[in-house]
């Protein structure tokens, strides 16, 4: 119960006046960005990173915590309304929840995304609260080959396991180590791949390459194939359920919680797995009750995987916290916010900044509450901003994401940088590379090399040092089944995305995962 | 996930797919080439750097590692190219890819975002915030130039204002120094 009375403690903290503020402002600004058609969660915290910069650490990640499960909830609102998720992890939720809509409904399936996000969100929280502090005490005592395994794991999972081709995913991962190369080697102090650019000396700020490519390379990627015709928005009113909705989601409710927590907690996780086996469960259990409404809008297809989907973005926290490793796009441009504020994630977090990290804790639970509360009575509001004219739209996207790279340093090759990598975020939509690879890439490819280093210093320059720790080889194991049990299951059975697609195939409507 | 209709090649370099024959993303090799030239820079870059002492690994090892992959990487994409690996471009709520892309938008983009690099410091922000934005909408088909003006304007100004009293950043003010 030591981890309750921190948490308390936590809140303490975050609870003034002024905190719930930021608070609350973070909820509307991040639902705001994530309603926008074409920005996802982890696009919407990293063009709302620079409305944070002069507040102190806590302020900040009271204010994170908002933006964080606003731009969540935004995305499944446009996944809802629009039938167009913004991520991968929103597929499930737009399968039956666009149905809903479509059927009169838009207001149940709303209501029942909203509180199924807060009960997953809030269970997951609590959750992190109980396994993060342990999973750090076991951290500490990691050492640097386990670690260098570690980041191993996690790159190799995200590249190969996630993605539809792991050829297209490492590419994506070697073009960020590249861009994670720019600057001054750590141990010798001599500037790599900088082109005699101070600036570049100085590496690349980690939240211009994540605005590049997600907000820049989207906009223009866009700009290249612009829908001419409107999207069509179904209108909503104020998000109510009915008794009989609730008794039919908090089962699915609480049952995504179960699948989209551990997902979220182990370094190979990510929310389109749990939402997939969220939504083929509630599916057969509904059959089994002889009320199988799935196809014509069934609201467990919305409470189901939408609880997952939070649950897993709750769970993330614990590799995030506990080990520094982020595994969803939104944890690695989180991970880049706190370094931005000199709070290096990783083992040692939970024992150097432990005020931070309880309070950051009781800010997403804050934040949870804050969202469910101003959120139901504002939806009709945001479904209006599915309206925005399109030019005006995406032009205002780039007119952020030049102040939020500006901002940062005030020079103006940021903004230089920030083209470049926003015609690489381009590219890499044109042929279909995933963006998550590259942006692990970049952020962890600098403390990778940092641990090989240290582990070989400990072992005076023996490459068997990096499996001398009896964890490290239990890692490379698992590393081994990531490879191998992706295409053996493949054979035996298609992959989520297929399934989806098979789904959604008689709607015959163009759809997106990635 | 794209139905077969939106995969359409979309690149002068693409056949216009005739059924009979395997189709194929020729752009994809000018990726792969690129690959092979990060790559292979990455590891002359690494060739110029001087060995430290006491550091078994050095800063070499790990440009090396990355350049020789990045490299091979590209030779692997040339391989899957040739066998006929088309892309599944990434499709969204407002990208229709039934069309063909329309690279002169882009290019519009590229140019007025090229603009503002070049003038923030001396115009300031106000105004070339502001001339991003209308730029922009105008590139992407806006033609409400007045409403776009203000509304570049009420943004520029705006967040200026908010920077440099909410965040204390402060932005250039440039020629309007003084005035704002």
């Amino acid at each position: 119960m030591d981890n309750l009375s921190l948490l308390m403690g936590g809140f303490g903290a975050v609870l003034t006046p002024e905190n719930l503020m930021y608070c609350a402002i973070g909820v509307l600004l991040g639902t705001f960005v994530g309603v926008l058609p074409g920005i996802g969660p982890a696009m919407a915290v990293a063009l709302l990173l620079p409305v944070t910069y002069g507040l102190d650490p806590v302020a900040a990640f009271i204010m994170f915590a908002g933006i964080y499960y606003g731009g969540m909830y935004g995305g499944s609102t446009t996944a809802i309304l629009l039938n167009t998720p913004g991520e991968s992890a929103s597929v499930m939720t737009a399968l039956e929840g666009n149905l809903m809509a479509r059927a009169g409904k838009a207001a149940q399936a709303l209501a029942t995304a909203a509180i199924g996000s807060f009960v997953a969100g809030t269970i997951g929280t609590l959750l992190v609260v109980f396994f993060a502090p342990a999973l750090a005490s076991v951290a500490v005592e990691i050492g640097a080959p386990s670690y260098f395994a570690l980041m191993v794991l996690a790159m190799v999972s995200v590249t190969s396991v996630l993605g539809g081709s792991p050829l297209r995913g490492f590419i994506a991962l070697f073009i960020g180590l590249t861009i994670g190369l720019v600057g001054l080697d750590l141990n010798t102090g001599q500037p790599r791949l900088s082109f005699d650019q101070p600036l570049l000396a100085d590496r690349i700020d980690v939240v211009v390459v994540a605005v590049g490519i997600f907000a820049l390379g989207e906009a223009l990627w866009v700009a290249a194939h612009l829908r001419r015709s409107p999207a069509h928005v179904i209108p909503v009113g104020r998000p109510w359920m009915s008794r009989l909705d609730l008794r039919r989601s908090w089962g699915p409710w609480l049952r995504g919680t179960a699948y989209g927590f551990p997902f979220g907690a182990v370094p190979a996780g990510g929310a389109e797995i749990p939402t997939f086996l969220s939504y083929i469960t509630e599916k057969r259990i509904a059959a089994r009750k002889g009320q199988d409404e799935f196809g014509r809008g069934a609201i467990e297809g919305v409470a189901g995987p939408e609880a997952a989907n939070n649950a897993s973005a709750a769970g993330t926290f614990v590799p995030l916290l506990a080990l520094g490793l982020p595994v969803t796009a939104t944890s690695a441009v989180m991970l880049a916010a706190f370094q931005g504020y000199g709070i290096e994630p990783g083992p040692s977090l939970m024992t150097d900044q432990p005020d931070l990290v309880w309070a950051l804790l009781a800010s997403l639970l804050i934040g949870n509450v804050l969202l469910l509360v101003l959120n139901l009575p504002l939806a009709p509001v945001w479904a209006k901003l599915l309206r925005i004219p399109r030019p005006q739209l995406y032009a205002g996207i780039l007119f952020f994401a030049a102040l939020g790279a500006y901002a940062t340093n005030l020079q103006a090759f940021d903004l230089f940088l920030l083209l470049l990598l926003g015609l690489l975020g381009l590219m890499m939509r044109r042929f279909a590379l995933p963006v998550l690879p590259l942006i692990l890439g970049v952020i962890l490819g600098p403390l990778m090399e940092l641990k090989l280093r240290e582990a070989m210093a400990i072992s005076g320059g023996d490459v068997s040092g990096l499996w001398s720790e009896p964890l490290a080889i239990a890692i490379y194991v698992v590393v081994a089944i990531a490879v191998v049990a992706p295409l053996a299951v493949r054979r035996i059975r298609p992959t989520p995305a297929a399934v989806a697609e098979e789904l959604q195939a008689p709607a015959d409507e163009e759809e997106k995962v990635r | 996930m794209s139905t077969p209709l939106d995969t359409h090649p979309d690149t002068p370099g693409a056949p216009a797919a005739p059924a009979a024959e395997p189709r194929r993303d020729m752009a994809q090799l000018g990726l792969a080439a690129a690959l092979v030239v990060v790559g292979a820079y990455t590891v002359y870059d690494a060739t110029t750097l001087r060995i430290g002492f006491g550091d078994p690994v050095g800063p070499r090892v790990f440009p090396y590692v990355i350049g020789a992959v990045t490299v091979l990487l590209g030779g692997l994409l040339v391989l899957a190219t040739l066998r006929g690996d088309v892309p599944e471009a990434e499709g969204g709520e407002d990208v229709d890819l039934r069309q063909p892309a329309d690279w002169v938008t882009v290019l519009k983009l590229v140019g007025v975002f090229m603009f503002t690099v070049l003038t923030v410091s001396s115009l300031g922000w106000a105004i070339s915030g502001a001339i991003l934005f209308v730029g922009s909408a105008w590139s992407l088909g806006s033609r409400t130039l007045v409403r776009d003006v203000i509304v570049g304007l009420v943004l520029s100004v705006t967040s200026w204002y908010a920077f440099h009293e909410g965040l204390g950043v402060i932005l250039p003010a440039g020629i309007l120094d003084g005035v704002l």
